[in-house]
């Protein structure tokens, strides 16, 4: 890539924000660390150069002593993955905590249909207890799989495994084979144990593994429709999947599934239908894409619908891949709505905003995605990071083949996928996609996050606590994308802050209409009046007449 | 909503649907944050430290930071000395803390690390810092509750700090138990009144109520101490406030320096503030001012003007076993008919004290330690209260039932009240009272008939 041909969120150069360069603000959160932790920190704080994306350490473990805003293998499975899916019964196997931190906290929105259940209500757990620590919980957990199975009827239970099930031997699969006998309903478990890996990601892997083989192709029932979809790594925080469905249906898309937002078993067990992958968060969901691709022969592609013209790009991008010319006229038109309704706002904000700054350190993919919905109010990001995202997240999937796999990659299982000797069917000839290529048609690509930010911008991999302190205090951004624990620590020090885990409750902020919330989110978030009644009148010298 | 539940109970052995209690973890973290220039550290996997300060973070809207050691699966097999030492290297290089509270998980229990043989080691080869202290407490996931957690965590703090010097001193000493900084706020606030000086401890007001300056402090000026957690062992009398959360370690503090103490309930509601002052008026040989006695005659002046709209309502409480035993009393005093009243915590003590009170109170109702909230929400469908009284977490059968929700306890986490407003004193009794009355009456004003809608009441 070279200067002339960069996207134009990495036009630019971040050479100075308040006098201090990135270097000298990268030196300072460097200075003072213990050696070990030095040497490790610095491959993770990196200036970005988005010709050729520097090489950044990620999905490594975090530092004992360092407070970090990552979670658990558990978080990841049960928590991101599994946990959005309401008519799953979501069993926890494992002493209380678990079950209960993630019961209806991840803010994954659901319409249920009246007469259906939703299971994201009820928090289950085994409650294990001294004795079953000692002696063993497999028979509490087939015990509490039965007593749920009387009381809901669900069509499907799934297990999750906790940090001390993995220590005492719990084989929770066995037990999950033999209630699914016994009870005549699909019973699967995840061996998701919070110790493994070395942070949430481990667990998006496990769930994956889980859902490809437990779910994916259980109902070959035809799903009639000329385009079909699923979408991928999409999570429905604040309502994001229904706008882009909305969006999609108007095109004359249908969506099968969305793994996992506000989507259904009978729509993932039908999901090896679509014709096309789209991938929404490549971090948490890549390994599914890839796997569907090898077993049905469905392609892959990275879009985005977080920013107006990212939308736009992305519905173009679905309907050039079917190629009908009907659907490309009504995606050109949609398209043309959608930018017609977000423009005037854009306008309005760009004067309102242009040269403000913003830093996001979020996730595996929103960090990047949010650039865009910033960038279209004028705000620039002058750093940006991810929690628990991998090297091809920052660089580009171009790296894969350097990544070198340490011990704790190595322990999520990678499944051997092979052609489904009956279904594996090819959605597209070898021709249509050397000719689509051509095009710069990328399939099962990502560009990573380097590639779209500016020059020298901070890119900073699983921020601690310091670092993102010393940021604030240094170069004191006007607004910050975090998450719920570091909130209220950046606004004590006066910097507004989104959290783009739950949207602070607000949201949907995907597609056109989602664009137009979140620039008018932001703008309110930017021009409240708070900070300035920080210091009272007898502090700043105007004397009140008495 | 929760349309799956049916209302026909059915007896479950093994599964837990719902529940009304949390993990240990989160309660010792809480507890550590009461401590002044403490960091809390979690010895396990971080996904416990990410979700227990999560959640404490949604309900007070505060910073909350804790250090964890991050285990992977190297830690789980050989064991958490490594990860622990070198998060004790970085947490005092990095963050400085005066003292260093480690809790354990679930993870680091039944991998059995020895804790106290770890910062001993770390102790003489120098990864402590000279000066800074380092406490820890075994709170296994796997037992008790959140409740035992705090509990736990306080003890520690009682063992491993408080001293007797043999040189007394006048304070009185407060174990407050779990409450909220807003109540440790209002308990301090009418001991200054009284003319008492206490040692409150822990107490969390100042660290996680804290004022919008535009400066972030790691360590705010809040939290007890630890010069006068040193001197609890020489105070005259220690006044516990919770059977669950306060009196084991004022029991750990008799045991360990022979400081007597008079074991309350949580100063919730009339007769549990008319208690608590007298023992500390008695326990400091003041008077009880003419202030403190004008609160009391307000709170009792609205409980007999509102007395008509409690009488006989049927309410449900549910949460924490020192709040919930607080909260039952004052319904007990406005009239009120409880009829469930749950906990997820163990405990048959719970449930003794419970009897106790209804008892006194000719009244009895169903009385449960480690309940979940599916088998509340059932007996309500068949038996209804007009009432629920409890955490956030009944706010689904309050609108799967159209019962009125007044949340008292922990979490809290879509509402603002309780970082404002203590529950705890007359001036909390009022204004518990006046939610109470607010959500009868609003829900009383939105469902009459029109012909029986009142302007006045």
């Amino acid at each position: 890539m070279t200067a002339e041909t960069l996207p134009p969120l990495s036009q630019g150069e971040v050479s100075e924000v308040r006098n201090v360069s990135p270097s000298a603000l990268r030196q300072k959160m460097l200075e003072g660390l213990p050696a070990k932790t030095l040497r490790k920190r610095s491959k993770q704080i990196i200036e970005n150069d988005p010709e050729k994306p520097p090489e950044i350490a990620a999905n490594t473990r975090t530092i004992p002593g360092i407070i970090t805003q990552r979670g658990c293998t558990y978080a990841g499975c049960k928590g991101v993955v599994m946990g959005p899916i309401p008519d799953i019964l979501h069993l926890t196997h494992g002493p209380v905590g678990c079950g209960y931190y993630s019961w209806l906290t991840r803010r994954n929105l659901v319409k249920v249909p009246p007469g259906q259940p939703n299971f994201l209500q009820y928090c289950m757990t085994t409650d294990m207890q001294e004795d079953h620590i000692v002696f063993g919980g497999e028979k509490r957990l087939a015990e509490a799989i039965r007593e749920a199975y009387r009381i809901f009827k669900p069509k499907a239970i799934a297990v999750y495994a906790t940090c001390p099930v993995g220590l005492i031997g719990d084989d929770i699969h066995s037990v999950c084979k033999q209630a699914k006998e016994e009870l005549g309903i699909n019973v699967f478990g995840f061996s998701c144990e919070g110790y493994k890996g070395v942070s949430q990601s481990a667990g998006h892997h496990i769930a994956n593994n889980g859902v490809f083989k437990h779910m994916v192709g259980l109902d070959d029932t035809p799903v009639e429709h000329p385009f079909k979809i699923n979408i991928l790594g999409e999570y429905n925080i604040g309502g994001d999947a229904w706008e882009i469905d909305a969006l999609l249906r108007q095109c004359g898309i249908k969506v099968i599934a969305t793994l996992s937002g506000d989507v259904t078993y009978d729509q993932i067990i039908r999901s090896h239908q679509a014709d096309l992958n789209v991938v929404m968060c490549h971090r948490s969901i890549n390994y599914m894409a890839d796997m569907m691709e090898k077993k049905f022969g469905i392609p892959w592609i990275k879009i985005n619908f977080l920013g107006a013209e990212a939308t736009a790009k992305s519905l173009r991008k679905i309907a050039t891949f079917f190629g009908d010319k009907a659907l490309m006229e009504r995606t050109e038109e949609v398209t043309a709505a959608g930018m017609a309704l977000v423009r005037p706002v854009q306008a309005e904000m760009k004067a309102k905003h242009s040269g403000k700054k913003a830093a996001l350190f979020v996730g595996g993919s929103r960090a990047h995605h949010y650039q865009h919905l910033f960038a279209e109010m004028g705000i620039e990001t002058i750093s940006a990071g991810y929690e628990f995202a991998h090297r091809d997240d920052y660089e580009g999937r171009r790296v894969l083949p350097n990544i070198k796999i340490d011990a704790d990659s190595r322990n999520i299982e990678e499944l051997e996928v092979e052609p489904d000797p009956v279904r594996f069917r090819p959605r597209i000839s070898p021709e249509a996609r050397a000719k689509l290529e051509a095009a710069g048609f990328s399939f099962s690509d990502y560009q990573g996050m380097m590639a779209e930010m500016k020059k020298r911008a901070l890119v900073i991999d699983d921020i601690s606590h310091y670092e993102l302190e010393t940021l604030i205090k240094t170069w004191k951004p006007d607004i910050i994308g975090s998450g719920i624990k570091d909130k209220f620590i950046i606004e004590k020090m006066g910097v507004p802050c989104k959290q783009l885990h739950s949207y602070d409750y607000g949201g949907p902020y995907a597609a056109f209409t989602g664009a137009v919330n979140f620039y008018q989110e932001i703008d309110r978030m930017l021009s409240s009046k708070v900070w300035n009644y920080v210091v009272p009148p007898w502090k700043k010298g105007t004397e009140t007449q008495l | 909503m929760l349309d799956a539940t049916p209302t026909q109970l059915e007896l479950r052995n093994a599964l837990v649907i719902n529940p009304a209690k949390t993990c240990q973890p989160i309660g010792a973290m809480y507890a550590a944050l009461g401590i002044h220039g403490c960091m809390p550290h979690s010895h396990g996997s971080q996904g416990c430290c990410a979700y227990h300060r999560s959640q404490l973070t949604r309900h007070f809207k505060e910073p909350v930071v804790a250090t964890t050691s991050s285990f992977t699966e190297g830690a789980s097999v050989f064991g958490g000395l490594a990860n622990l030492q070198q998060a004790l290297v970085n947490i005092f290089a990095i963050y400085n803390p005066d003292i260093v509270a480690i809790h354990t998980t679930c993870l680091s229990e039944v991998i059995g690390d020895d804790i106290p043989t770890i910062i001993k080691k770390s102790r003489e080869e120098g990864l402590i810092p000279e000066g800074k202290v380092v406490i820890h407490a075994n709170t296994p996931s796997f037992v008790g509750s959140n409740v035992t957690g705090f509990s736990n965590m306080c003890i520690a703090i009682v063992n491993y700090l408080a001293e007797q010097t043999g040189e007394p001193t006048e304070k009185i000493n407060v174990f407050p138990g779990w409450l909220d900084p807003s109540d440790m706020r209002e308990i301090k606030r009418l001991a200054t009144e009284l003319g008492v000086v206490i040692t409150l401890c822990p107490d969390t007001s100042d660290v996680l109520d804290l004022p919008q300056t535009g400066i972030y402090e790691m360590y705010p000026r809040g939290g007890t101490p630890l010069a006068d957690i040193r001197r609890m062992g020489d105070a005259p009398r220690t006044i516990a406030l919770g059977k669950f959360t306060a009196h084991p370690a004022a029991e750990a503090l008799l045991e360990k320096c022979g400081v007597p103490y008079n074991a309350l309930d949580a100063p919730i509601g009339l007769a549990n503030t008319d208690l608590f002052l007298d023992a500390l008026r008695k326990a400091a040989g003041v008077e009880v001012p003419s202030s403190i006695e004008a609160e009391r005659g307000r709170l009792l002046d609205a409980i007999s003007d509102m007395g008509q709209y409690f009488y006989g309502v049927p309410v449900a409480i549910y949460g924490d076993p020192d709040v919930v035993l607080g909260i039952l009393r004052f319904t007990l005093e406005l009239g009120m008919e409880p009829k469930y009243v749950f906990t997820g915590a163990t405990g048959k003590a719970f449930e003794t004290r419970a009897a106790q009170l209804l008892e006194e109170h000719s009244t009895s109702a169903l009385v449960k330690s480690q309940a979940d909230l599916f088998e509340l929400h059932q007996r309500i469908k068949g038996d209804p209260v007009q009432l629920l009284i409890g955490n956030s977490h009944g706010k689904h059968i309050a609108r799967a039932e159209n019962i009125p929700l007044v949340r008292a306890g922990f979490p809290i986490l879509d509402r603002v009240g309780h970082r404002l407003f203590p529950m705890v004193g007359y001036r909390g009794a009022m204004r518990l009272l006046e939610q109470i009355s607010n959500a009868l009456l609003d829900f009383q004003d939105r469902t009459c008939p029109e012909e029986k809608f009142e302007l006045v009441q």
